[in-house]
């Protein structure tokens, strides 16, 4: 078990390598001048020359590379050309909120998810079957970005318009209220979380409508095994069959589902984070791309890429944790 | 039974195809569909944010309102399906290409090649997409051809995956060892009796696909960096409606249920070819 974790952990640090050189070579081969950002505008011949030596622009493209990934790995990722501040610290203050939202949004979208799943195999054919297949198929259609405009059009604009009461009228915009700072306790939770909510709902909503599609087919599969009917034949009670033979068997897929959704997930978030203003990576990676901040758009791919390979080898332990074919094997 | 008549059988993919050969044929004729010109401005402040169904002072009804310059929502959304659909298709083609390639290509060299091209696969599977959209796109200068080139070749790698796995169990079958016993070189054993045979990943991973592809491209467009601004695009026009989501919800909302619909109807066209085209599954429908 500990030799397939540490082969793992060199795989994935194997591709985390790929995806930063790719990236930088992306970035550097990119047509546009960086050190245009350190000069003022219609600076001369002179002063570009200083700015491209002063960042090291002047080297060759391979000595730059082997520099860079030098101080990449030993933690000096360099200072924000925007922002004037160590990367390392914007992506210490991002990181929590992007790592509050996915996580809890993975966990909404699997709870949901699986229960709206089983709840339509169990029902299988029914009008409410239909209605949640025809549901799911199209919230897994819709475009994160446009569910969350339309999430803040009801829950922060209509619900205020229309009186709604306070607790269904929703914040729109960053992790906390503008004076949360003088709340207490309990009142900063509950605000935090009001903050929270229309992120949330978003990321959940479209990821839990894709499980359930899933958990939906899984189990109708694996229902029609003869193991299952076996176990009925036997006298097993029905409720025992659906949760140990049934849902057992049919839940081992979704967990390989974990890994695969993650860069979906990420993706979602950055759309998210952008819509409501919500200070995590991806907020900072729309802003560091759209400012040209080279070190920031290099940093927040790392990370991106860093957080995808962490869940994918948690996916990857999970599932032999499920499936105990796979301990055994090296 | 051919395979384009099991395909039809499948009510989901039929629906699917209905849907997308509707856009398909507004996209087609926007011209004579569109009772506007989907930029043009007239009077900006008499016909801006008109709802939905009124007669504007030209006569024209607009059934789904106008914009914030008074352009015609209807207008616009039939001309931005052009970009959606072309956008769509043209880089599923490029991914299923690459996808195709590097996946055979894996399955019948084996060895060393078959471990660096897989490795480089997941490598780039491990990449959250838009990530690299986002990368490419601003630093590059942004362009039609450039989206399409970028979701291409961001979107190969579950093809590859699909396809090697495919040629790799057809290798082992008793006609591809009696055509190689017949004499069929390595090229042509490849493209007339292994390649044929494994399609039904390459069907299904196109149609998934295509709905994909699109959401991405509105995603950029809605991030102001796909199609520049005064063509119209569903992710542009899903944009510029957030600044009138109070007064004007419908200029937002329709783009993106148009781009809702093509995507569910391209996952209702892979769903019904999976069923369809797997033999296990072909004579079990739900």
């Amino acid at each position: 078990m500990l030799r397939r974790i540490l082969k793992r952990l060199a795989l994935g640090a194997g591709v985390v390598l790929v995806v930063i050189t790719v990236t930088f070579f992306l970035i550097n081969l990119a047509p546009g001048d960086p050190a245009r950002l350190w000069v003022a505008p219609g600076a001369g011949a002179e002063e570009l020359e200083a700015a491209r030596r002063a960042l090291g622009l002047d080297r060759p493209l391979a000595t730059r590379y082997g520099s860079w990934l030098w101080n990449f790995v030993r933690g000096d990722w360099g200072v924000s050309l925007a922002q004037q501040r160590a990367v390392t610290q914007i992506i210490a203050d991002a990181l929590p909120y992007t790592l509050l939202l996915s996580v809890s949004s993975l966990l909404v979208t699997y709870i949901v998810g699986i229960t709206i799943g089983v709840v339509q195999a169990i029902k299988h054919r029914s009008p409410l079957d239909t209605g949640l297949t025809v549901t799911t198929l199209l919230v897994y259609g819709m475009p994160a970005y446009w569910l969350a405009i339309m999430l803040v059009l009801v829950f922060a604009y209509g619900a205020a318009r229309y009186n709604w009461p306070a607790w269904l009228q929703l914040p729109a915009m960053g992790a906390a209220a503008l004076d949360s700072e003088f709340y207490t306790g309990w009142g900063r939770v509950v605000d935090r979380m009001r903050h929270l909510a229309l992120p949330l709902v978003t990321l959940g909503a479209i990821g839990a409508a894709g499980t359930a599609r899933y958990v939906r087919g899984a189990v109708l599969d694996v229902r029609g095994h003869e193991f299952v009917r076996t176990a009925r034949a036997k006298g097993i009670a029905p409720l025992a069959v659906e949760l140990r033979h049934v849902l057992r068997n049919a839940l081992m897929p979704v967990v390989t589902l974990l890994g695969l959704s993650l860069p979906a997930l990420f993706s979602g978030t950055v759309f998210v984070e952008v819509i409501f203003a919500w200070p995590g990576m991806g907020r900072v990676m729309v802003d560091a791309v759209g400012a040209r901040d080279y070190p920031v758009v290099m940093a927040t791919t790392a990370i991106f890429a860093v957080l995808v390979v962490i869940g994918n080898l948690l996916a990857d332990l999970l599932y032999a944790w499920v499936d105990p074919r796979l301990r055994q094997t090296p | 039974m051919s395979t384009a008549r099991a395909l039809l059988r499948d009510g989901r993919t039929v629906t699917g195809l209905a849907i997308l050969a509707l856009f398909g044929a507004l996209a087609l004729l926007a011209p004579w569909v569109a009772p506007t010109d989907p930029v043009a401005l007239h009077d900006v402040l008499a016909t801006r944010f008109l709802s939905p169904f009124t007669v504007g002072a030209d006569g024209v009804r607009h059934w789904l309102g106008t914009d914030a310059f008074g352009r015609d929502v209807f207008s616009r959304l039939v001309y931005g399906a052009r970009i959606s659909l072309a956008v769509g298709l043209l880089s599923v083609a490029v991914s299923i290409g690459v996808g195709a390639a590097v996946g055979v290509t894996s399955a019948m060299a084996g060895g060393v090649i078959e471990r660096a091209l897989m490795a480089v696969t997941d490598a780039a599977l491990a990449m959250p997409r838009i990530v690299l959209l986002l990368a490419l796109v601003t630093l590059w200068q942004p362009s039609l051809l450039l989206v399409v080139l970028v979701l291409g070749f961001t979107g190969w790698m579950s093809v590859a995956r699909l396809t090697r796995a495919e040629v790799k169990g057809l290798m082992g079958r008793p006609f591809v060892e009696a055509a190689r016993a017949g004499g069929s070189g390595r090229l042509r054993l490849m493209w007339r009796h292994v390649l044929p045979n494994a399609l039904t990943p390459l069907i299904v991973a196109a149609a998934l696909g295509v709905g994909n592809a699109i959401m991405l491209e509105a995603g950029l467009s809605f991030l102001g960096l796909g199609v520049p601004a005064p063509a119209p695009s569903w992710g542009n026009m899903i944009a510029s409606g957030r600044d009138a989501l109070v007064n004007a919800p419908w200029v937002a909302a329709f783009p993106g249920l148009a781009v809702a619909l093509a995507v569910v109807a391209s996952n209702l066209v892979g769903d019904g070819a999976r069923d369809a085209l797997d033999p296990r599954t072909r004579r079990a429908p739900r």
